[in-house]
């Protein structure tokens, strides 16, 4: 039986709480699920505006099961992104919080736990559905935040994959609670619900922060096991005195998103072993689902700064370029997965929802890495213009292109580390460049603090025309 | 330059807002003001005044009127 199907053994068990008061058991959503599923139509697009709430994750979880394909989208993205995504694909369906302004002037086909659904005014019953392939279960942004149209194309095996081998190598059991810190549209956040589905366990739903008493209220009042977190977020729990506090209920910490700080792995892998609990570190990308290493909690301590190994029914492998693997230890090149998880791959636009899978279960990471002498992967760089922004990947390419389009004939070079991305424009004065990183943040949802855009007098270029970025000031 | 020039000046930095929006700002009520600009507004903070603002205070710090009481505690007196 897969995540999303309705298990008979659990309709007791506790499903989710939220920090409203809501309960809901398994069995309550196999009532939900009778109540809805005659209002979708099976192999139609629907896109869910999620925020971590009952509603938000029944309608998921009701789509799976009725062979709807759901896009999975931030509550709170920006209107224009959004309706533009709309025109992209449009879906037969929208999905979101009740207390929002429908997108669509109809009224709602299907209501339920503070969600209602809209059926597209524009798509005709009898021509919809059309197109979509028959693997395909869920699709998910690349970088939520660029409005780029780029999807990352699941299927039902990609899904059902990932969240069993997730839910074994955290040994996974029904009695564990885990707190939603992170939004469920993130494929990180919802591999943490997946995998505990599963196995019959409760989630405990939050959209608050940990910046908010009533988060750490909740955890404690509803008994929250574990958590998982992104860089940014053990840089916050460090910020909290986290180490001082008292969570007895507490058992595990994941930590994914990007590579943490060697320094921090180590503090939390030594409050982890001081502690009776588990500190792991993971790897993972939504071309793999979510999913591809995990580095055991018994060796966070030995192999600090490792991510770790490959997950149960995965494998790595570090390859020179296409064709040469590398077989030495110690020697860098691009990590490449291969796995039942690694998903169908891309869609630009509608007609692309039609294709099969385009990678064989071979995914090319883009990710720089090494193997030590016991099998361990080390994350050493990037081979693509990416960096990560607070757990969020940004493509910085796609970061040129919005910022040109929004500054007609603007010359512009995007560059940085993690957190601390540098967007150079040229002939513009300081005045400028702080408006412009305004409006970006504004478009793109990243926090002003990790983007910085600074004015130069030329970009520098090659000969091709071509922008050196080794030759940005640092 | 007063404590509460000083207070209001960094909040105008951070979430670049007029000196007549400040009192209506509150954590999460605008998009700077999130988890990333919490944590950055009480390191600008602590740098100012010289102080360090302890976990039950950086979670009771829900608002630029909120903030002024629990700077106080620290002997930071805005007013």
């Amino acid at each position: 039986m897969e995540f999303y199907q309705i298990n008979p053994a659990y309709a007791d068990n506790l499903m989710f709480l939220d920090d409203a008061g809501e309960r809901v058991t398994y069995g309550d959503f196999a009532v939900f699920y009778e109540s809805v599923k005659g209002r979708l139509r099976e192999r139609s697009l629907l896109f869910l505006f999620c925020e971590n709430s009952v509603g938000s994750v029944f309608f998921y979880l009701a789509c799976l099961n009725k062979g709807v394909v759901p896009l999975l989208l931030d509550a709170n993205m920006d209107q224009a992104l959004a309706r533009q995504l709309l025109d992209t694909y449009m879906p037969d369906y929208i999905a979101g919080p009740r207390r929002q302004a429908p997108l669509w002037d109809v009224p709602a086909c299907a209501e339920a736990f503070s969600y209602a659904v809209y059926e597209n005014p524009a798509v005709k019953a009898e021509e919809a559905d059309k197109g979509l392939h028959e693997d395909l279960a869920l699709l998910l942004t690349t970088s939520g935040s660029t409005g780029s149209p780029k999807l990352v194309r699941q299927s039902r095996k990609n899904i059902a994959a990932n969240a069993a081998s997730i839910s074994e190598y955290l040994e996974l059991g029904p009695s564990e609670r885990p707190i939603t810190s992170l939004p469920m549209q993130y494929t990180y956040g919802l591999s943490i619900i997946n995998s505990h589905l599963l196995v019959g366990a409760a989630v405990l739903l939050t959209n608050r922060t940990l910046f908010e008493k009533e988060f750490w209220e909740f955890f404690k009042s509803a008994g929250a096991t574990s958590f998982g977190g992104v860089p940014y977020t053990y840089e916050m729990l460090k910020r909290l005195s986290f180490f001082q506090m008292e969570l007895p209920s507490l058992r595990t910490m994941t930590q994914a998103g990007g590579k943490l700080m060697p320094k921090l792995h180590q503090e939390f892998a030594e409050y982890a072993a001081g502690t009776g609990r588990r500190f792991i570190v993971m790897y993972g990308q939504t071309e793999a689902t979510a999913r591809m290493g995990y580095l055991p909690a018994a060796d966070a301590l030995r192999k600090c700064g490792s991510m770790g190994i490959a997950i149960p029914g995965g494998r790595f492998r570090l390859m020179e370029d296409e064709k040469t693997e590398i077989l030495t230890p110690d020697t860098v090149g691009e990590l490449v997965y291969e796995g039942e998880n690694v998903t169908m791959g891309y869609a630009q636009c509608r007609e692309d929802l039609a294709k099969g899978d385009e990678r064989g279960g071979l995914l090319f990471t883009g990710d720089m890495a090494k193997r030590d002498s016991d099998g361990y992967y080390y994350i050493t760089g990037r081979k693509k213009r990416f960096l990560k922004l607070f757990g969020k990947r940004v493509n910085m390419d796609e970061i040129e292109q919005l910022i040109k389009a929004e500054y007609d004939g603007i010359d512009i070079a995007c560059t940085g580390e993690d957190d601390r991305m540098r967007i150079f424009l040229a002939g513009k004065d300081a005045a400028f460049c702080l408006q412009a990183e305004e409006w970006l943040s504004q478009k793109t949802g990243l926090h002003v603090s990790g983007i910085r855009i600074l004015p130069i007098d030329e970009i520098p270029k090659n000969e091709a025309g071509k922008t050196v970025y080794k030759n940005l000031p640092a | 330059m007063t404590h509460l020039e000083t207070y209001n000046k960094i909040f105008r930095g951070m979430f670049r807002k007029t000196d007549e929006e400040l009192p209506e700002l509150k954590y999460r009520g605008i998009a700077l003001w999130d988890s990333i600009g919490h944590m950055d507004l009480m390191g600008e903070l602590e740098e100012a005044f010289d102080i360090r603002i302890d976990t039950q205070d950086v979670l009771d710090f829900t608002s630029y009127e909120k903030g002024k009481e629990v700077l106080g505690r620290y002997g930071v007196v805005i007013e």
